[in-house]
């Protein structure tokens, strides 16, 4: 087969990104960049209880404070459930969420709001808002929220979800899933070895670097116009829609450059306030979190606690593989039933088995809300699963990339599980396309020199180095559920504006999304104007998550482009005097194949716009997709363990990626390197520290630590390609699986070094330094 | 609304301007109000780096600054640097790699970068690390943000070797 990726003009190269200029300049491009100079600012009163109710409030005086234009509380504002996961219609996420509630549920839950001149202003106002709690029995931890007899977190009559799936709030349950392929327990019989252990991962922030924020104001005609840092933004007016009761023709939300979000922003948590508030005084308010904030109140990653039973016979056939998720969701339900159905949908078809069992359960407990994060339950469950396979390698006497190499899923073969697990409903059967994980494996092994690795019981001396890795795997879009639009339209000059729905939050979506047009239109990339995410201006699209926005709207706006390049084909063999199947598009032409009669982009624009059978050159298209291919991924470290401190260092990273086309390998490379030291960060340093209130202790960039340009090792990104036939010229997705690697690639490394085991993260020197004094007993 | 108000002078950009603010105003707040929306806020705290602005040609988090400690100072913002037209060196360097993803961390560390550039005739690896430390970005891992500013520092050592040869 020719390659067809040779022949590319447009996707496949490394266009410069479009908006890199304008950010480089520090041009106004965010939220916060367009506040009106009469802009109200809005501050929340958060709960200082995990769980209290609200036996009396007072906002009397409040409201008669200095600058104070509205107070909000639940006294005042619609009842209505709803979940504040943007997620599709109706959600997959129990309507648990009230815009201000009688009950609190987590430090750092909503109280009461007020919009007022200044920020002193508003901060001095909430001070004088009188709150009478009573103190109810928190509940911290899974075991708590399952124990008989345990605090109802969520004891409201009116909460509910959306679509048929067992919800118990009763039990503290929010959500249950699971799947049964084969015989589980036979396949474990079967067995030579097995394995049987629980693992745990802990809460996360995504920390982008823009807080959460939101701006509101009512244009002439009335609307509100929301200008918000948000993922999704037509899921976003839908449910500001539901949360006023006002129909979603009243709304307008707008995307600007969007400051990272890497899932936390697949969330409406500002923006029904900020509404309400506008409409309540008709000023335009806007509301930031501080950096604590951002940590106590935004969305975090679940904290799963992972049980992986494994078989497999001497010959390294695995014959069962066992995985039990308990979810911590903390005190709301959204994404608790989607991120526990991904630890299985996207961790447990990697390798091939035939006896498979799932469960997954999710709780609510007193602590802050898990949501969507980058990897989306698989990063928790690979760490789990990977390490797992680590341990039934050694005890086969195999090598760990030896057995991997047997077991994982090939080209043109299926999982049972594509069928079993979905998102909310039973998912689609699925067999894979395109898949490079083979080569994955052996170009990152290359690269580290795992050629070069010795076994643990080797090494001596207080440094120890060691290596590790993990296969990866993720999807493209969800199938049968995502939608995207896109529309193009044609300039006198050639030009064309690109409008998606596509929500470019700092991956480079806008690029990818105008390289695809550009290829499919035969032009150049810089003769895309595109315009992302208005939802009075855009086609609808679900937004930017679940790696889809490459996959499917990518899709969406190459159909769109070829819808455009048919009319554009039509007026311009109209403007030759020939037929159309006698002419062809190229370089921005329309002409013979020979080359000798030819028509320019530009003139055809003019001559359809201003000349004789006038119209709009205009092409518009959905996608939705039937399938949600896998890339694939191996990742490899080289760490330094101290033995005396337990302190780890990263020495080297190798992140290996089949994403399909890379439509721009260096946003692919960009994607990878970030997602992987986002990875490493969180299997060395993050994480949530509570007091015995469930207030969390390190709420800030000092105490809780992301990797700084100091810290960061030096990451390779090794871009392997495959060709996914349902793509868009070949490509799938790439943004999520580089950060699922880290935790297990280390965790494996650490054994190496020292022959000590982990089965919980962040790796503290506490922690590893226990682990190896264990082993040395 | 602000009672007493009290101003403060400094030169912004090349440019002597008065202000009016309060005792209490930061830096950043001053500057994002007054227009100049390419200093960012992150953190409040000294902590992220997406505030940096040059003070005396020194970074510094605009966020800790309070506004009347800048009088009289030389105060610079990402709007000095780079047009349109004509990028920095290090603008150019970051847009063609690749570097610039969400955005959000770059003009702090477009201006942290200036300041070792101002400073330093060398670019010694844990020089230019303990320069950069200060800036958090969480998209890009570093790596292209790094490359772009090694090809940078590069040029400039080398031009700076040739200027002491000649
Ligand atoms: S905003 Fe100043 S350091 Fe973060
Ligand atoms: S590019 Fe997004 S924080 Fe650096």
């Amino acid at each position: 087969m020719s390659n067809p990726t040779a022949n590319f003009k447009q996707v496949n190269h490394s266009v410069t990104k479009v908006d890199a200029r304008q950010l480089a300049l520090g041009k106004p491009s965010y939220v916060d960049d367009f506040r009106p100079p009469n802009a109200l600012v809005v501050k929340m009163l958060w709960s200082p209880h995990a769980h209290a109710r609200i036996v009396s409030m007072d906002v009397s005086e409040a409201e008669k404070m200095p600058g104070v234009k509205a107070v909000l509380w639940h006294g005042n504002v619609p009842r209505i459930p709803h979940a504040t996961a943007g997620q599709g219609f109706p959600e997959p996420s129990p309507y648990d969420t009230f815009m201000f509630d009688t009950k609190v549920r987590f430090v750092g839950d909503r109280v009461a709001a007020v919009a007022a001149e200044t920020e002193e202003q508003a901060l001095a106002a909430l001070e004088c808002i009188k709150v009478e709690y009573e103190k109810l029995q928190p509940v911290f931890t899974i075991d708590e929220a399952m124990a008989e007899g345990a605090p109802i977190i969520h004891d409201e009559p009116d909460a509910y979800v959306p679509i048929p799936i067992p919800y118990e709030p009763q039990k503290n349950l929010v959500a249950r899933v699971g799947a049964e392929v084969g015989d589980f327990e036979k396949g474990m019989k079967e067995a030579d070895f097995t394995f049987d252990d629980t693992y745990e991962t802990p809460y996360a922030q995504h920390c982008p670097i823009e807080p959460y924020v939101s701006l509101a104001q009512l244009d002439s005609a009335g609307r509100i116009v929301i200008t918000t840092s948000t993922q999704v933004p037509f899921h976003c007016r839908r449910i500001v829609a539901q949360i006023l009761d006002v129909p979603v023709q009243k709304i307008r939300v707008i995307k600007p450059r969007i400051g990272g979000g890497f899932g936390s922003k697949q969330e409406v948590l500002l923006e029904d306030v900020v509404a309400m508030f506008a409409l309540r005084t008709g000023r335009p308010c806007i509301w930031r979190f501080t950096r604590e904030e951002n940590f106590r109140t935004g969305r975090t990653r679940h904290p799963i606690r992972v049980r992986i039973r494994l078989g497999a016979k001497k010959d390294g056939t695995i014959t069962a593989i066992g995985m039990d998720c308990w979810n911590n969701t903390g005190a709301y339900g959204g994404h608790g039933l989607t991120v526990v159905s991904c630890c299985g949908s996207k961790v447990l078809p990697l390798y091939r088995c035939e006896n498979i069992h799932f469960l997954g359960k999710v709780y609510y407990t007193n602590l802050p809300c898990g949501g969507a994060y980058r990897g989306f339950g698989a990063t928790q469950a690979f760490f789990a699963f990977e390490s797992s396979m680590d341990k039934m390698a050694e005890a086969l006497g195999m090598d760990p990339v030896r057995f991997r190499q047997m077991n994982h899923i090939r080209s043109g073969e299926g999982s049972p599980i594509f069928a079993a697990l979905g998102e909310g409903k039973e998912g689609v059967p699925m067999t894979v396309g395109s898949n490079a994980l083979a080569e994955c494996i052996v170009r990152g092994a290359e690269e580290i020199g795992w050629s070069n690795r010795t076994d643990w019981r080797e090494k001596t001396g207080r440094y120890r180095r060691g290596m590790g890795m993990a296969c990866l795997m993720q999807g493209s879009s969800i199938p049968h559920i995502d939608m995207g639009g896109a529309s193009i339209k044609i300039n006198e000059d050639g030009s064309f504006n690109l409008l998606v729905g596509a929500t470019d939050l700092g991956t480079g979506s806008d690029t990818v999304l105008a390289q695809i047009a550009a290829e499919e239109l035969c032009t150049t990339t810089d003769k895309m104007i595109v315009y992302s995410s208005d939802t009075d201006m855009t086609p609808f699209d679900v937004g930017a998550y679940a790696s889809s926005t490459t996959y499917l709207s990518g899709e969406a706006v190459r159909k769109a482009a070829a819808d455009a390049k048919r009319q554009i084909l039509h007026t311009g063999a109209e403007m030759l005097g020939l037929a159309e199947k006698d002419v062809l598009c190229k370089d921005a032409h329309v002409q013979t194949p020979d080359g000798k009669q030819k028509v320019s982009y530009g003139d055809i624009a003019c001559y359809a716009l201003y000349q004789k059978n006038q119209y709009q050159i205009i092409g518009t298209a959905s996608h939705v997709t039937g399938k949600s291919p896998p890339p694939f991924a191996a990742h490899y470290t080289e760490i330094e363990v101290d033995t005396w401190t337990g302190n780890i260092k990263v020495l080297r990273y190798v992140s290996t990626i089949d994403c399909g086309t890379a439509i721009n390998p260096a946003l692919c490379e960009g994607q990878t390197e970030g997602g992987t030291l986002n990875g490493i960060s969180y299997a060395l340093t993050e994480e949530y520290l509570f007091n015995e209130n469930g207030r969390m202790m390190n709420a800030n960039f000092t105490d809780y630590h992301i990797f700084s340009m100091r810290d960061a090792p030096r990451i390779k990104a090794i871009i392997v390609p495959s060709y996914e036939d349902t793509g868009p010229f070949g490509a799938k997705s790439v943004s999520e699986i580089c950060i699922n690697g880290p935790a297990p690639a280390i965790a494996n490394a650490i054994y190496n070094a020292t022959g000590a085991r982990l089965y919980e993260f962040p790796f503290t020197p506490e922690k590893v330094l226990n682990a190896i004094r264990a082993v040395q007993a | 609304m602000m009672k007493n108000p009290q101003t403060v002078t400094f030169t912004l950009n090349g440019e002597r301007k008065t202000f009016i603010t309060r005792p209490d105003e930061k830096l950043l707040d001053l500057l994002r109000r007054e227009g100049y929306k390419g200093t960012k806020f992150g953190c409040g705290q000294g902590t992220c780096g997406a505030c940096t602005v040059l003070m005396d040609g020194r970074a510094i988090y605009s966020c800790l600054l309070y506004s009347m400690q800048a009088e009289n100072r030389d105060i610079r913002t990402i709007e000095s640097i780079g047009t349109h037209d004509k990028p920095s060196e290090f603008q150019q360097e970051l847009i063609a790699a690749g570097a610039v993803q969400c955005g959000y961390c770059i003009p702090g560390m477009i201006m942290s970068a200036e300041a070792l550039m101002k400073a330093e005739k060398t670019y010694p690896e844990e020089v230019v690390r303990e320069y950069m430390d200060g800036n958090l970005c969480r998209c890009t891992g570093y790596e292209k943000i790094w490359d772009a500013l090694q090809t940078v520092l590069a040029r400039r050592e080398a031009a700076n070797k040739a200027k002491a040869k000649s």
